[in-house]
Formats: C-alpha cells, structure tokens, sequence
C-alpha cells in the first residue's frame, strides 16, 4: 500500500515537472464557450510557435467563481463590461497596460476610455454588441427605433411581442425609456418603470429566450433581443429589422486580460497585442457574428456583414447606448423585487 | 477460563463493529450526497449576501424573514411577501392540477396494459418508457412545434375545416398542462400499473357475479386494491411538479414566475444567495410535509384495510 502510494506521487511529481518544462511555448486561454475562433488560435500559434489551450465557460459567474479559488492554470480571460471592475477590486487580473502595446493604435477611440477600465490599463476589446428590439416590419410600418414597441405597443404589436427574461438589460431598457440613468436608485424613476412594466406585461405573449425560430415562424412580431441575434433573424426572415431605441439602450462588451497569477505573461501579452490587429479581430467576428472595436477590421469581413445595420450603429443613434455596469447592491435589491413583482 | 456467554456476548460485539464499518461507505456516500449539500444550504440561509454573489460570514436571518414578508421599495412599509406567495400558489396549484389529471389519463392507460396479455404487456410499458430516452428539454421544445400556431396541430385543424384561423394553445395555461401531463404521464403508469398487475381480477369478476355495477367494481373493489400505486404516482408525479420550470417556462412563455424560476433569479441577476437558499429550503418543508402527510395517511389506510 505505502510502496503504491510513493510510486503514485512519484509519478505526479515526474508529470508535473515535464508540464513546467514544456511551459515555455504555451498560452491557456479561458473564454466564453463557442466564442474564440479556431483559425485565429491557429493564427497565433503558427505566428510564434506557441501551444494554446482553450478551456470555455458558460456564464462571467462561472468564470468569476473559478478563478476565485485559484490553482486554474488559465492565462486569459474575457469578462464582460459589467464585470470587470469586480475583477479588478479583487485583485485577480494583471495591469499589463495594453495601451502600451504597438497594436493599440487600431482601438477605436470609442472604446479607448470606457468606464470599466479607464484608458485600458487591464482590457482589450474582444466583442461587443447591443440590446434592443427586432420588428417584424411587416406587421408594424412605424417606427422602429423606440423602446415604445415593447413599453406602449403599438396596436399592431400587442400581444405578439416577447422580451428576453434578463433582468439586467430589460431594467436598463425601461429605466432609460422612463428618463433616468443606468442603475439608478431614485425611486420615483423606479416606481413609474415598475407601473410600466406592469402594465406592458398584459400587452406581451411571452418572455423567453431563443426567439429567432419564433420570429421566423411569425410566432411573435418583435422581440426585445440582442444585435446579432437580430442579424440572423433577418437572415431567416427579410423583413424583420433591428431597432435601436432612441430614449437610450444597454451595451455590452466582453474584454480580453490577462490574469494576475498567469505563468505565460510574455505569451499573453503577444495574444492582446494580436487581436487588436484589424486582419485578427476580423477573424473573431466572423466567426461569433458581433463587431470586435477594432478600426480597419470590416475590410477582412464579408460584405454582407461588414454593412450590416445591425453590426455597425447608425450614426445618429451611436451616442445612446451606454454601458451595463454592475449596479449597487442596494439597488439591485429593488430591481429584483421589482423584477419579481413583474412576473408574479 | 472464559464462559460461553462471555465468548458469545464477544462475538456480538464484534458483529456489531462489522456491521458498521461495512456500512461505512454507504454512510459516507449518504453524508456527503445528501446530508452534507443540505447543511450547506440551511447554512448560508443565515448569512449575508456579498456584494457581487456569494456570501459574506456575518449572521443574519432577513433571508427567512424575505421569504415570507417584504418592506415595500417604495413606501416602506412591511407586509406579506404577496409576490412570493403568489408565486408559490402558483407552483402548488400547477402540481395538483398536473397530479389529478395523469392520475385521470395515467389510470385507464395502466389497467389497459394490465388487462394485456402476458407477452404483450412487456410491449405497451416499452412504449411508455420511449420518452425518457430524449432530453426533457428536446421533448418539451417537441411539443412547443406540435401546437404552435403554425405547427402540425393548427395545420391539422385548419385543413380539415374545424377553424379558419389558428388557435391559440402556444404560452398558454392549457400549453402548460398538455407539456406537464405528457411529461409526467410515464410516473404515474408505471406505479399503478405495478399495483394493478398484482390486482386479483377474480375479485373483479366475483364482484359482477353480485350484481355489482361497472362503477360499483371500480370504487369499491379496483381502486382500494391499487390504492398503494396511486398514492406513489401521485407523489412521484407532485414532487417533481413542484419544482418544474423548463416545461412552464418554455411553454407557458415565462411570463409568470414559478418557484424555480424564483429560486434561480436570486442566485443569478438577483445576487442574493442566502434568499434563494431560505426559498429552496421552503421548497424542501413543503415536500416533506406532503411526504408525511402520506406516510400517515398510508399507514392508517393499511390499519383499516388489515
């Protein structure tokens, strides 16, 4: 038993120290799942001879929690906008300092001073996109680019519009429509959003994910939904468009960074300054179908998607999106009730 | 010299310390499965929530007291948690509907396959189990193609004249039920067709040689016999209901919470572990309440039938 045991550790010593020999030319990068593009690892690896290793997660909690209790082994990650200062007040990602590096150059200056990582001192941008709503425009004609379609439907509409059951964006959509800011706490903003959303809810059919299928079938004239969700239901469906309310819309984006504890720093570093070269974020959007924030890499996308409305932001409407943030927990105490009164 | 009640009192012992390290693993396996996950969840019931999840160690029960009352975010009063108890309601009523209508489908079913024939019995409870060979998610997107408005049911209707338009069955109560009902059909057969299998139906043929009518029969000699099946599959079938959110949500469109959903919300976008773990475990008191319920209501129904 005892001569096993020996033997045992013998053999995980003599695994662990060929893994650390082999450190050298590696990168673990941990990542949405079904987001990092095949041809752009492969990309990378040819470039500078480095092994990468590419592990998913399913939601920024899961990733979070993880990396939280640390030994992981992970080099990369990519939170979202409304992580990434929880990220950074704990520690867990290294300042790199991006804007140093030769490629940061091709950052759009929109994306340059966002209000998670002033200046880009931890985070490159990997994608971004949109929550607003898609319109079956041949059932409603009006228009579009309003959060009255799902707030105070037009006839046409009611009781055929589904709205996604994010707490988060919803909240951001109906706040902004009744004139307060993100992640307010002012409750008289809060009390008109709850009465509307009360009484908009008789006017909805259902609030449910995966509604490309529905909107294709004519289950639902319009939906509140995501950029590029939007773009491949117009790919099944002509005529439904994408809306981006004026009164003001949430933005996401999710930020690659290295991590604090990384054993590949030198490796990670390359990777950031890589994909903010255009022809390389091109690659990413390509394959996940959302805008990367990288200027000059529509040229290395297909026509189709380069031009799309629903990827590149008319200009007039570009100023109303802003930032989800992470909300004080106070507040998000009462959005939650107010979530909850909502579906009760 | 030891005696002989010595040398057996000695074996006793030894037996009994068998017994036990042999049942070590079982217990172990016990604790850490079940026990243990429980202990955590009652645990942070009574902390505080972090900021961003998760919890902070600091004692507190405003997660019980959330669970049943509510300051009023606007004028601060406390009262009843009426979301939350609708919200409740809502779970327990889909349960029960769900419960007496497989027992109304699930009944006929069982005593056709028990009725068959040896061989072909085997058959016909093979095709009861076919469902559980595909995901519940896939089966319940399966049904949501079935009766949506442009689906093979709505078709049907519309071209063989019974409606001009489609009918509205999709995110609504009765898509709700029809998703439940097949889905939970198959708990409900198997146990009553295992206790009508057992059914001496000589009884049954005894009782028309008395001049019993149809109805008679079946109150008075087929349901008290199967009674034990109906109880298991009535329990196998609430149980489940209880805590059922895909089928509701799917089907039902959403727009209505039901305590899974509920519970999810807290430990999701809503950040507040210790509530979504004090609802939970409202959610466990009232299954075992249910379960005793019927432990004594089965017990007391033996006593009388000897």
């Amino acid at each position: 038993m005892k001569r096993r045991l020996t033997i045992a550790a013998m053999t995980a010593a003599l695994l662990a120290t060929t893994g650390l020999a082999r450190a050298e030319g590696e990168l673990n990068i941990f990542n949405w799942g079904n987001y990092t593009a095949p041809d752009l690892i492969k990309k990378f690896e040819e470039t500078y001879k480095v092994k990468v290793t590419v592990t998913d997660y399913d939601s920024n909690d899961t990733a979070l929690g993880k990396i939280r209790q640390g030994g992981h082994g992970y080099d990369i990650v990519v939170p979202s906008a409304s992580y990434v200062q929880i990220w950074v007040e704990e520690g867990l990602l290294l300042e790199s300092n991006p804007n140093q590096m030769e490629n940061f150059k091709n950052v759009d200056p929109r994306w340059v001073d966002v209000e998670f990582d002033p200046g880009r001192k931890y985070t490159v941008p990997w994608q971004w996109g949109s929550t607003g709503v898609s319109v079956d425009t041949a059932v409603y004609k009006g228009d579009i680019n309003t959060s009255a379609i799902f707030l105070d439907p037009p006839p046409e509409l009611a009781g055929k519009i589904n709205v996604v059951p994010e707490m988060a964006d919803v909240m951001h959509l109906a706040i902004r429509y009744m004139g307060g800011e993100p992640c307010t706490g002012d409750k008289e903003v809060l009390k008109k959003v709850r009465d509307k959303l009360v009484e908009a809810k008789t006017k909805w059919i259902s609030m449910n994910y995966g509604n490309i299928e529905a909107m294709a079938k004519g289950d639902y004239a319009a939906t509140v939904n995501w950029n590029g969700a939007s773009l491949r239901m117009r790919d099944a469906k002509s005529s439904i468009h994408y809306g981006y309310p004026k009164e003001g819309y949430p933005l996401w984006m999710d930020n690659a960074a290295i991590l604090k504890d990384a054993k590949n720093v030198e490796n990670a570093k390359l990777f950031l300054n890589f994909v903010m070269a255009p022809e390389n974020a091109a690659l990413i959007s390509n394959f996940a179908k959302y805008a990367n924030g990288i200027m000059g890499s529509e040229k290395f996308m297909p026509p189709e998607m380069a031009t799309a409305p629903e990827i590149v932001t008319p200009a007039e409407f570009s100023d109303k999106g802003k930032f989800m943030l992470r909300c004080a927990p106070e507040v998000q105490e009462i959005y939650t009730k107010i979530w909850t009164e909502v579906q009760k | 010299m030891t005696t002989a009640a010595e040398i057996a009192a000695r074996a006793e012992r030894d037996d009994i310390r068998k017994r036990w390290l042999l049942s070590t693993p079982a217990l172990v396996i016990i604790f850490l499965a079940g026990i243990g996950p429980l202990l955590v969840v009652v645990l942070y019931s009574f902390l505080t929530p972090g900021p961003y999840g998760d919890v902070k160690w600091e004692f507190s029960t405003d997660a019980w007291v959330g669970v049943f009352l509510q300051r009023d975010i606007f004028d601060d009063t406390l009262g009843i948690a009426d979301a939350h108890l609708s919200i409740f309601l809502r779970s327990v009523r889909l349960s029960f509907a769900t419960t007496i209508l497989t027992l109304l489908f699930g009944f006929p079913t069982a005593y056709f396959i028990a009725t068959r024939p040896e061989r072909t019995q085997a058959l016909w409870l093979f095709v009861i189990t076919i469902p559980f060979w595909t995901n519940l998610l896939i089966r319940t997107f399966a049904v949501q193609e079935v009766i949506r408005n442009e689906g093979i049911l709505n078709t049907a209707l519309i071209w063989l004249g019974v409606t001009s338009t489609p009918i509205q069955i999709l995110y609504t109560d009765w898509a709700i039920g029809i998703g439940m009902v097949y889905v939970y059909l198959p708990l409900m057969v198997l146990p009553l067709y295992a206790s009508m299998e057992k059914l001496d139906f000589r009884l049954v043929e005894a009782g028309y040689d008395l001049y019993a009518t149809r109805f008679q029969v079946l109150r008075r000699i087929i349901i008290p016999l199967v009674k034990p099946g109906i109880i298991a599959g009535s329990i196998l079938v609430f149980i489940p209901s209880l805590g059922a959110y895909v089928t509701p949500r799917v089907l039902g469109g959403g727009k209505q919470m039901m305590l899974g959903n509920l519970i999810e919300l807290q430990f999701g976008a809503g950040r507040n572990w210790p509530l979504g773990a004090a609802l939970a475990l409202t959610l466990t008191v009232i299954v075992t309440v249910a379960l005793l319920f019927y432990v004594r209501y089965a017990a007391h129904s033996e006593q009388r039938h000897g």
